[in-house]
Parts: C-alpha cells; structure tokens; sequence
C-alpha cells in the first residue's frame, strides 16, 4: 500500500506530530510525504530525513501559506489518484483538512486512529475515549487522522527521501488568511511536554492562575494546561484545554491542580503515565485516576510544592 | 440570508456511557439523550445572527430516528423558525450526513450552514469539512466568533497554537467551537409556541442519496482502566514521589 502523510510545519521546521503519524503509515506500506506551504524547501529536506521515508512531494505556493482546506484538500485529493491511504496528525490542521478530502475522494474517514488492526481494520475512541471501537472499512482508499500519542514517534533523522516538486492546484478563491494570534512561549508545546501542570476553576482568576500554576510548571521544566472551566473562565487561553474536545496529552507526568476529573477532561490526559493530582475534595472523582494524590488547599500546597521541588 | 443548522441527538453529556457486554456498542436505552452541545452552540448563533438582522430565516435540520424530532423541538422553543427530520433506519456516518446535507442545501439555498465541530458520541469531527468539500464551499472550522460582513463571513477558530482569523466569500460552512456563546435556555412560552412551528419530516430515500454505511464497527471494548494510586499526606511526601519519578530536583 502507498500511503500519503500529511507534514505538520511551522514554515521552518517538521512538528513531532508528523514522526507519530509515519509511524502509523508504515504499518501499512510505503510511506510518502506531502509538504505544502510557501518558501518549504527546508522543511522538504528536513522531512526526508525521517527514518523509512520514500518521496517527499512538495507543493511550494502562495495559496498554501496557510494551510486553507479549501486550497489544500484539492491538491491532496489529485495526489490520491496514485496513493491508496491519507494520513494526517489529529491536529487542528489535520482534523480541518482531512475530511475535505475525504468528502472530494467519496471515502468515509475513520477519524482519530489508535492502533492499526489489518490493512483495513483500525481502533478509535468513541464517546470520549469511554469505549474503544474496531471499525473495518469497505472504501478500496483510506482517509485516517491519527492521535499521535497512541504511536511512537518515528526518528527524525537517519531517511533518505526524495524530494519532489508537483504542481499548484491554484487558490479556490473562496477564504482568505487574515491573521493569526498565536501565543509565544518559552515552554515546552502541551501536545508533545514530557511533564505538564494543568490548573482548573479552583485557581479563581488569571492572575492567581500564572502566579500559581506558571511558577510550579516553570521550576519541573514543564508545559501549563487548563481545564475547560478554567478557559471558558479566561483564566488561561483557549489552547491550553485538555480533553475531550481539546488536545489530547500523555506525558510522563501530569499534574492536575483544582480540576475535579470529568470525564471530558480526563478523556484528553488519562493516557497520562503518572497522574498527580491536588484537590481539596477527597472525593474528587480526579484521585480515582490519580497515581499520586494530595488532599489540600491549593492556594497554600501549590507555592510550598514550587518552593521544595 | 438563509441559515441551516444541523443538529444531532446524543446521549447527554452527563451521562457516563456504559459499553454493552456483548462488545456491540454502547448502551442507549433508557438513557438521557440530549442536544449535541456543540449544536446548541450552533443553533443559538445562528438565532443571535437573526436578531441583530444578518439573518432572515434559521431553518434546523437532524438525520436519525424518529425521536431526533425532540431534538428539533428543543432547537425550536430555543428560537429556530423551522425544522426538517430525515428519518433513517441505521446510522448514517457523517459521509451519509454530509450528502444528505448538500441536498437539503441544494433545497433551502441557506447563505451559511452552522454546524457542532465535533458529535460528542461518535466524536468524528468530520460532517462540516466534508459538507464544504461537497458543495465547494469556504469552511471556519472550530469558530470562537463570527461576523457577518456583507458578502463575507469573519470567522476566528481555535487553533492548537492560539486563534486564527478567516475571512470567508459566502456562502460558507462554520463549525462551532465551545466559546462561540453561551446557549440560551428555551422559556416555557417559547417551548409551547415551538409545538405549533413547521417540521418537516423525510426519509433518507426521499432524496435520493447513497448512505449505506461504509464502516462496520466489528467490535467495541472498554478501555484500559487506571488504578486510584496513592494518597500521600504532606508536600514532603509529594516532593519524595516526585524526586523518585525523575521530576524534582
Ligand atoms: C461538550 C462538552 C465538551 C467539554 N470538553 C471539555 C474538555 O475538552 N476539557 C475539559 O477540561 N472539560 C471539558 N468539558 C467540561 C467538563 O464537563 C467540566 O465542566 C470541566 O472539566 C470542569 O473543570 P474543572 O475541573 O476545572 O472545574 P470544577 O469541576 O468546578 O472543579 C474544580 C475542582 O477544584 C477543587 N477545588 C476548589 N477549590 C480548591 C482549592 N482551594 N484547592 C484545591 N482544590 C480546590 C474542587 O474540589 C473541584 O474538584 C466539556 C463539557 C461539555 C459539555
Ligand atoms: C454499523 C454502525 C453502527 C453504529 N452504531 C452507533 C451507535 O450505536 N451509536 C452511535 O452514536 N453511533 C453509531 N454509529 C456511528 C454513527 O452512525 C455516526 O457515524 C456517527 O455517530 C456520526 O458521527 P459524528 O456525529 O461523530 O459526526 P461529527 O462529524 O462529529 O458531527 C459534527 C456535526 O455534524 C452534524 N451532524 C452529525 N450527524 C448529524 C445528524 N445525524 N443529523 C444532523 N446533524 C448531524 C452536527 O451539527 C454535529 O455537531 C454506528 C455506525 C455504524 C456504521
């Protein structure tokens, strides 16, 4: 099988999302890479150094700058008339493109992949990662986007690619970018931190939010998340949500301040190594998942934890 | 303008999904079932485009078995002038629902299409994109606001890096994200005049679309569960674990 694999950029550089995702590609056949973007050609070299690599086709042009479905789906779709599977991260970007192309290749994807069964056999999380299902296909192409903390990452150096140019499918002319804010960060990314301090509703502001929850996240080396009830609260932003309808993590640690464990944040962290969590309600439903909990007032266990650590 | 919202019938939010013992599914009898909520999220900005006069019509539209009807009452007493129920006898797959959408589409000539970025059931996060792709249409996938410009649609989404502003030529497919708005609740007066309003009721085969499943699901499991760990009682405890595991110095 020839599989597609959509490369996760920032314009510079090669995004970890991507390594997770060739490693589920290669468990169906050759693996092949598609970089679309404006002013690539580094990112095309970077990308085909990724172990077990084959082509790197790269679509340099002003209408993929930003990565719009509307212009990039089209060029994805004309690629799959010789490639038989499209794989893309479950990152904002791949959930956003990925059907799209879907939809214009009459295929049904199957979002969200966990494990590669056969080679048309894949398991999903349904219902918030609260059952598992194994859904087989009968489309002869497959659509997948991949939740990369269920696949090891594959090397990034070590392949030899070849890199590629294919023609611009041009600008469908019907959205336009027109800004993006994008908080810079001195922090590990959330989506790929080996440790991460989450704070929830309980830290009661977004001051006390950064004068708690920065500090602790700053002295582990680690990455700061929130709850949904902290977010919508605007204690934190809009990218730092956790769960069922946010990013999904599995670091190595994960540290839960003030969040009481629905099951939509746990949905996003449960696949956590060692969870650790501090609330002051024993029976938080957050300690049934906890490997280490402690029972306290956040507001005075917090800042002694940054002092000791 | 025109605005269809599709609204789906899920098991609510607050109810813990129970996996059947025979690994077929999970279990849905006499559970609650509910309004996806990011569709009451959709539904409520379509009524607030109506208000403030960008929209002249907000028309709701759900595929599913006869009892999605509830659903439609719900986004009727919300404010919603008209609903249309596709009756089916299995589950369509959002590929199904998406075609069944484009013609539906191709009926009311709606200027936007607002939909839930993602069903909390089947979690797909696939029917917007693919209705987009259909029609040919621009897509503000995981929308935080929208603001209609004459023959624009400014749409700002939730990216994994922050947020990010289109601007798209309608007519456009968005999809909601959790902090577009805050869903009203329908009033008692409104859920009886939402009794009288127009529901139109379809079946799948009445428009002449393709929707066998392509997927079969051959198996569904519970996962892995966690085990409660341990309590410790201070800080100092806390700090020893954290020094055993690597992570404090
Ligand atoms: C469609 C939908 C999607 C959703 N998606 C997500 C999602 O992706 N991610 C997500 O997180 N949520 C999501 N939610 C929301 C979820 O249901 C919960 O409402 C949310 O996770 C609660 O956040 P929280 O734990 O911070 O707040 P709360 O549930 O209010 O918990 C606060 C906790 O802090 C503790 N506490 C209070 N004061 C202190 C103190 N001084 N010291 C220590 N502890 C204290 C309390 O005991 C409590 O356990 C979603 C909901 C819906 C309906
Ligand atoms: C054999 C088989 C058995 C299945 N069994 C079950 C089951 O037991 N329970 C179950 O929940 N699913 C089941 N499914 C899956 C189900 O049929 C759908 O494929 C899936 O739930 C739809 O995906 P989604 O709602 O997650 O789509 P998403 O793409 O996440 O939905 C996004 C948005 O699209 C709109 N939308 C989606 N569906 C509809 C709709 N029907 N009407 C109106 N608007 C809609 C809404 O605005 C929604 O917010 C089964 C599928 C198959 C093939």
């Amino acid at each position: 099988m020839k599989t597609l694999v959509w490369v996760e950029h920032d314009g510079g550089s090669v995004k970890d999302a991507t390594l997770a995702t060739v490693t589920a590609a290669a468990k169906l056949g050759e693996v092949h890479l598609i970089v679309a973007g404006q002013g690539v050609g580094d990112v095309a070299q970077a990308a085909a150094k990724i172990a077990g690599v084959g082509k790197v086709h790269v679509a340099d042009d002003a209408a993929y700058a930003n990565a719009l479905a509307e212009n990039v789906a089209p060029l994805i779709a004309e690629l799959m008339g010789h490639h038989d599977a499209f794989l893309a991260p479950s990152t904002t970007t791949g959930k956003n493109i990925a059907p799209r192309v879907a939809a214009l290749i009459d295929v049904m994807q199957i979002s969200d992949i966990l494990s590669v069964e056969g080679p048309d056999s894949f398991t999903r999380p349904i219902y918030a990662g609260n059952a598992i299902a194994t859904v087989k296909t009968r489309d002869t192409k497959l659509v997948l986007t991949v939740r990369t903390t269920a696949f090891e990452k594959a090397a990034a150096e070590g392949g030899s690619g070849t890199v590629e140019a294919v023609a611009a499918t041009g600008d469908a002319a019907k959205s336009r970018f027109v800004a993006a804010e994008k908080a810079e960060s001195a922090r590990p990314e959330l989506t790929s931190a080996k440790i991460i301090v989450s704070g929830g509703r309980a830290l009661g502001s977004e001051e006390q939010f950064h004068a708690l929850i920065d500090p602790l996240a700053d002295k582990l080396g680690a990455a700061v998340g929130a709850s949904r009830a902290a977010v919508d609260a605007g204690y934190a932003p809009n990218d730092y949500q956790v769960g069922q309808t946010g990013k999904i993590v599995a670091p190595e640690v994960y540290v839960a301040v003030g969040i009481s464990g629905a099951i939509q944040h746990l949905a996003g962290m449960k696949d956590s190594k060692v969870i650790v969590a501090i609330n002051k309600d024993e029976d938080a439903p957050i300690f049934q998942v906890a490997d280490i909990g402690l029972v306290g007032d956040l507001f005075t266990v917090v800042p002694e934890l940054t002092d000791k650590v | 303008m025109k605005i269809v919202v599709p609204v789906k019938r899920v098991l609510d939010y607050n109810v813990k999904p129970r996996v059947k013992a025979d690994g077929t599914g999970v279990d849905l009898a006499n559970v609650k079932m509910s309004m996806n909520p990011f569709d009451e999220i959709a539904v409520e900005e379509a009524i607030r485009l109506k208000e403030k006069g960008a929209a002249t019509e907000v028309v709701v539209v759900s595929i599913g078995e006869p009892k999605a009807a509830d659903t439609l009452r719900t986004a009727l007493a919300m404010g919603a002038d008209r609903a249309v129920l596709i009756t089916a006898d299995q589950p369509v797959e959002p590929l199904g629902v998406a075609k069944l959408l484009a013609k539906v589409v191709e009926e009311e000539q709606p200027g936007l299409v607002i939909l839930g970025k993602q069903a909390i059931d089947g979690d797909n996060n696939q029917t917007g994109q693919m209705l987009a792709g259909l029609l040919g249409w621009a897509q503000g996938t995981f929308a935080s606001k929208v603001e209609i410009d004459g023959e624009t649609a400014n749409v700002t989404r939730e990216v994994d890096g922050g947020l990010e502003t289109v601007a798209l030529t309608l007519p456009a497919i968005v999809t909601t994200d959790l902090r577009l708005n805050e869903p009203r609740y329908a009033s008692l007066p409104n859920i009886m005049k939402a009794k009288s309003k127009p529901m139109a009721t379809k079946t799948a085969a009445d428009y002449g679309v393709d929707v066998a499943p392509r997927l079969t699901i051959t198996h569904v499991a519970e996962p892995g569960k966690r085990q409660a760990g341990v309590k410790v009682g201070s800080v100092d405890e806390l700090v020893e674990k954290l020094k055993a595991l690597g992570v404090a110095k």
